[in-house]
């Protein structure tokens, strides 16, 4: 339980790790943007080459981008088979009967799917390269103009601050009752998923008991601190826009470009 | 600098109020040591120090300013730097020095200036080698120090620590208290509320509470003097002041500002 | 009957990979009806140590053996679990029921008592930690005062009827009258029904007044393991591991340095009050 690191960032000092938060989060929506533009699997190669880029750059080894498409492993399987199924074409490859095999479906099948695995890779790329903390930083000044529309900006970065802040005390916590619990005799492993489920109530009431005593208590901290809202904060960390970012949001606008022109001249 | 005066408090749902007619005044540069057992309106006391509680009757006044009237509030909570007992359940994010500054950030202080009281503050606690630590990997005591930095960081001329000791081991104790005598030689005034009685010894003032009323209010040595009163009030007096009392008892003669180990066998048998 | 360690080690793991040990060739036995005082700094291995003593931790290397079942066989876990009692630090984080007398019947529901013996346990529980069953049974255990609140956990051990009881700083965080409440409940828990206690405490005091047994750990070996008397005579040795010593044996010291015989055994309150008693009777 000890070794959950929170998201999946990855320490280091390269290029696109030192780049603003605001930066790399502009880059993933234009390159989310990209591979969707893209109708042809062939032109696929074009975000792909992106990505290469930027995982040469980050110093950040595959595995990692492998891990992150674990999850979603099933729903590309499944993505794959019901397209062979559901796509039409001329290209008989092999006829079953009730079911006919084409080139033009494994094709597509090939096409969605890569498409997918890309755009969860590029995601990934900003959680590994960015620590939370950064993140939320960037997100709360990304989010600010909205704040004229009542958009609690602030209040949502604080939380998810908070959040990153007790997701390892709680985890250690949850620790100790089961422990303790299993001290009493109590059985967590054995009986069918509703009967374990049952048996969880022993450590989840006492995890909701403790997690309100500690914002309660957290909340008059904050308060004896002077915290009163968002209004006239100032933050230690400025967010800096380089150089370095306007040229990575150049390069990325260069590809997105790229793909453009691709659509128009075919 | 703070006053208490004829301060009562009653929570919404109790039946007795939790302090009855109080009146306290600490001084500028002083060491105080508030002490009670559980329920003895100690907590209450200190939280009144900064006006997260406010009087039902009398009146709190910190720095030339009433806690109850609201529009102070901000300026008394930058003067009055509080810990508290649970060193887990006060620190806001996850890296160190991102949670000291903290509360220069909600004051909305120049980030550079932000910057300076940061790496002051924790100078002042000797944490500056974990600046960049992750919150949770510290240890309790580490957790307590990380936790006055960030009140330092507000620049407060006060410190109050309610409990701050109680969730800590020996060890976590006697770094937090170093500190805390620390900063108090280099002029804070410190309030510390606190259930261990071996803690004060080195204060200047231990303020006994019992009941919600104030019971003592005096130096260690004479507070140490009043063994049985300590007793009834539930309080256990160091260690050594038992054994005091006890030899007293047999008949050997011993000063009552005895109050430590090392004093006690000088009294026993004075060095040549 | 006894607790038997044979060569206990143990490492955590931590990313796929073996840390140092945090237990390293533990080898003793707790006999019966003592009271074990386990002392040690911060990382000493305490806590770890005394999660093997009912297998939440699995013998890697080495033995744990409680009257004879040996804790690495899955199926005697279970047995053990109502030999062993553990009471772990702030144990009243643990209360989840609707009611104390709920809370404090968890144990014996798991061991699949029948109800009559349940209610009897509890009954017996609550009386044993003075929480009167009359007044506390149907209370929410979240209602109650910080104190009443560890003994009802300490009871919701109890009822299980442990012949060890162990616990890890019980009296952490409790004001003073808590803590002479949880000694003298140990106490009287050893006279009555014989129970062995094992306890883990920062307080060198408490130790020397209530242990007949003290078990230092240091780095996760066994470092002294003797009667009080013993261990606090090797003050310098204590204190080089980072720990203190009783009051009683600091004020010996004190009194040795300048010429008084006062044996450097004298660990307890009484011992060094009845010494004095003896020397003015002399003079």
């Amino acid at each position: 339980m000890r070794d959950i690191t929170l998201g999946q960032f990855v320490a280091g000092n390269s290029v696109i790790h030192r780049l603003d938060p605001r930066t790399k989060i502009g880059m993933m929506i234009l390159y989310i943007a990209m591979t969707f533009l893209v109708k042809k699997i062939w032109f696929l190669s074009i975000p792909f080459a992106y990505l290469i880029i930027e995982l040469i750059l980050s110093g950040i080894s595959l595995r990692y981008i492998l891990n992150s498409l674990k999850p979603v492993r099933f729903l590309l399987i499944l993505m794959f088979i019901l397209n062979l199924f559901f796509t039409k074409g001329e290209d008989v490859w092999l006829d079953l009967g009730f079911w006919k095999l084409t080139g033009e479906a494994f094709l597509q099948s090939c096409f969605l799917t890569l498409r997918i695995i890309l755009l969860v890779a590029g995601a990934s790329m900003l959680t590994l390269t960015t620590s939370p903390i950064a993140l939320t930083d960037g997100l709360e000044k990304l989010l600010s103009p909205l704040k004229v529309f009542h958009f609690p900006a602030h209040e949502l970065a604080m939380m998810m601050t908070i959040a990153l802040r007790f997701v390892p005390t709680l985890m250690d916590e949850s620790d100790k009752i089961r422990n303790a619990q299993m001290s009493r005799g109590a059985d967590f492993e054995s009986g069918n998923i509703f009967k374990r489920g049952k048996s969880m109530i022993p450590i989840l009431i006492p995890l909701f008991v403790s997690s309100f005593r500690k914002a309660d208590e957290l909340a008059i901290a904050m308060e004896s601190r002077c915290y009163h809202g968002g209004e006239g904060r100032t933050r230690m960390h400025q967010l800096k826009f380089r150089l370095i970012d306007l040229y990575a949001i150049l390069i990325t606008l260069a590809f997105l470009a790229a793909m453009i022109v691709t659509l128009i001249l075919l | 600098m703070i006053r208490f005066d004829h301060v009562t408090f009653q929570y919404e749902k109790a039946d007795s109020p939790a302090l009855k007619d109080v009146c306290l005044s600490i001084a500028q540069g002083e060491f105080i040591a508030v002490v009670g057992h559980n329920g003895s309106g100690k907590s209450t006391l200190a939280k009144h120090i900064n006006g997260l509680l406010v009087p039902t009757e009398g009146t709190v006044t910190v720095c030339g300013m009433r806690t109850d009237d609201e529009n102070n509030l901000l300026k008394i909570r930058q003067n009055i730097g509080m810990a508290f007992q649970n060193p887990d359940n006060q620190l806001v994010t996850t890296v160190v020095e991102e949670d000291v500054a903290f509360g220069p950030e909600n004051l909305g202080i120049d980030p550079k200036e932000i910057r300076v009281r940061v790496d002051e503050a924790l100078k002042a606690v000797g944490m500056t080698d974990y600046a960049e630590y992750a919150v949770h990997h510290l240890s309790g005591g580490q957790k307590q120090r990380i936790a006055i930095a960030g009140i330092l960081a507000l620049k407060p001329q006060v410190l109050v620590l309610d409990e701050a000791s109680a969730m800590l081991d020996p060890s976590g104790r006697i770094e937090l208290l170093e500190t805390v005598h620390r900063l108090h030689d280099s002029g804070m005034t410190v309030v510390m509320v606190t259930q261990y009685m071996e803690e004060t010894t080195g204060c200047d003032r231990i303020v006994v509470m019992k009941g919600g009323c104030v019971l003592l209010d005096d130096t260690p040595q004479e507070v140490f003097r009043h063994t049985d009163l300590l007793l009834e009030s539930n309080l256990v007096p160091p260690e050594t002041v038992i054994v005091r009392d006890s030899l007293k008892s047999l008949g050997y003669s011993i000063p009552d500002d005895v109050l430590t180990a090392k004093q006690l066998a000088e009294a026993l048998c004075p060095s040549k | 009957m006894s607790i038997e360690i044979n060569h206990l080690t143990f490492a955590y793991t931590q990313g796929g990979k073996k840390l140092e040990p945090t237990l390293n060739d533990l080898t003793f036995t707790i006999e019966e009806g003592h009271f074990l005082g386990i002392i040690g700094h911060t990382g000493s291995g305490k806590s770890t140590f005394i999660k093997h003593l009912n297998g939440l931790l699995p013998c890697e290397k080495g033995t744990v053996k409680v009257d004879g079942l040996d804790l690495s066989e899955k199926s005697e876990r279970k047995k053990v679990r109502a030999l062993v009692g553990v009471v772990f630090q702030y144990p009243e984080y643990q209360l989840f029921a609707e009611t104390v007398a709920e809370d404090v019947a968890f144990g014996p529901k798991n061991m699949k008592l029948d109800e009559e013996e349940i209610n009897a346990r509890v009954t017996e529980a609550m009386h044993l930690v003075g929480l009167d069953p009359d007044r506390f049974s149907s209370r929410s255990p979240f209602d109650l005062s910080g104190g009443e609140r560890r003994r009802a956990a300490i009871a919701g051990v109890l009822s299980m009827r442990p012949k060890y009881l162990v616990l890890d700083e019980p009296m952490a965080g409790l004001d003073p009258l808590g803590r002479r409440e949880i000694l003298a409940l140990l106490e009287k828990l050893r006279a009555e029904s014989g129970c062995t206690i094992i306890m883990i405490s920062h307080s060198m005091d408490d130790i020397a007044n209530h242990a007949t047994q003290v078990l230092v750990l240091e780095k996760g070996a066994v470092c002294m393991y003797d009667t009080p008397e013993n261990v606090f005579s090797h003050a310098e040795e204590l204190q080089s591991i980072g720990l203190s010593v009783p009051n009683v044996t600091q004020i010996c010291i004190e009194l040795n340095k300048r010429g008084v015989a006062i044996p450097s055994s004298i660990c307890k309150e009484d011992a060094f009050i009845e010494w004095f008693r003896e020397e003015k009777a002399h003079a």
